[in-house]
C-alpha cells in the first residue's frame, strides 16, 4: 500500500516535534521515498539510534507498508557548533 | 539451540564482516542490497553475505536481532553498523574504511 509523503511527514513530526522533514518521492509511485530529518533531539545519539527514532515514529511501517525509505538524519548545524 | 536468534548470533560472531541482504553479492535482489555490495566492493572489503530470501526465519529474525526494520544490514566484528544509508554516509566520511581496516 503506497503512503502519501504528507502522511510520512506527519508521523515523524508527531513523534519528533522539532523535526525539519524533507521528503522526496524517488520513483513517483508513492512507495520509494527519501527522507531527510533534522532535529535537535538527535544530538548525542549514534546514527543507528537516530534512524531507529525515525523508524519508531513511523510505527512499524518501514519495511512493510512503506517498502523503501532512504533515510538521512542530522542535528541542526547551529547545535553542533555550540 | 536452533532458534533463529542463536543462529544469527552465531553468524554475526563468527564472521568479521557480514552483510545480511536480499539475493547474493553477484545477483542482489533489491536496490538497497545492491548499493551495500557496491560500497563493500569499492573498498575492496572481504565479506560474507547471508541471503535472507533463502531463509524466512532469518529474514524476520534479523530485524528483531538488531531492532532494525530493513535489509540490508552490515555487521563488523559482531557489531551492527547499519543499513545502506548509514553505510553510504560512513563511506563518504571515511569511517567505514577505518572500521573495515580494523577488522581485516
Amino acid at each position: 500500500m503506497p503512503m502519501a509523503a504528507s502522511d510520512i511527514e506527519g508521523l515523524i513530526k508527531a513523534a519528533i516535534p522539532d523535526a525539519e522533514v524533507t521528503i522526496r518521492d524517488l520513483a513517483g509511485d508513492g512507495d520509494h521515498y527519501a527522507a531527510r530529518v533534522v532535529s535537535k533531539s538527535f544530538a548525542g545519539m549514534s546514527r543507528i539510534q537516530q534512524h531507529q527514532a525515525v523508524y519508531t515514529a513511523l510505527g512499524g511501517r518501514v519495511g512493510g507498508e512503506l517498502h523503501a525509505l532512504q533515510l538521512e538524519t542530522a542535528v541542526p548545524q547551529t547545535e553542533k557548533t555550540q | 539451540m536452533n532458534d533463529p536468534q542463536s543462529r544469527i548470533g552465531e553468524i554475526v560472531k563468527s564472521n568479521d564482516v557480514v552483510l545480511f541482504m536480499k539475493g547474493t553479492a553477484l545477483f542482489p535482489q533489491c536496490g538497497f542490497s545492491s548499493r551495500a555490495i557496491a560500497i563493500l566492493d569499492r573498498l575492496g572489503a572481504k565479506y560474507e553475505t547471508v541471503d535472507v530470501l533463502q531463509d524466512p526465519e532469518v529474514r524476520q529474525g534479523i530485524k528483531e536481532y538488531s531492532e532494525w526494520p530493513t535489509i540490508p544490514q552490515l555487521y563488523i566484528r559482531g557489531e551492527f553498523v547499519g543499513g545502506s544509508d548509514i553505510m553510504m554516509e560512513m563511506f563518504e566520511s571515511g569511517e567505514l574504511q577505518e572500521l573495515l581496516a580494523a577488522a581485516q
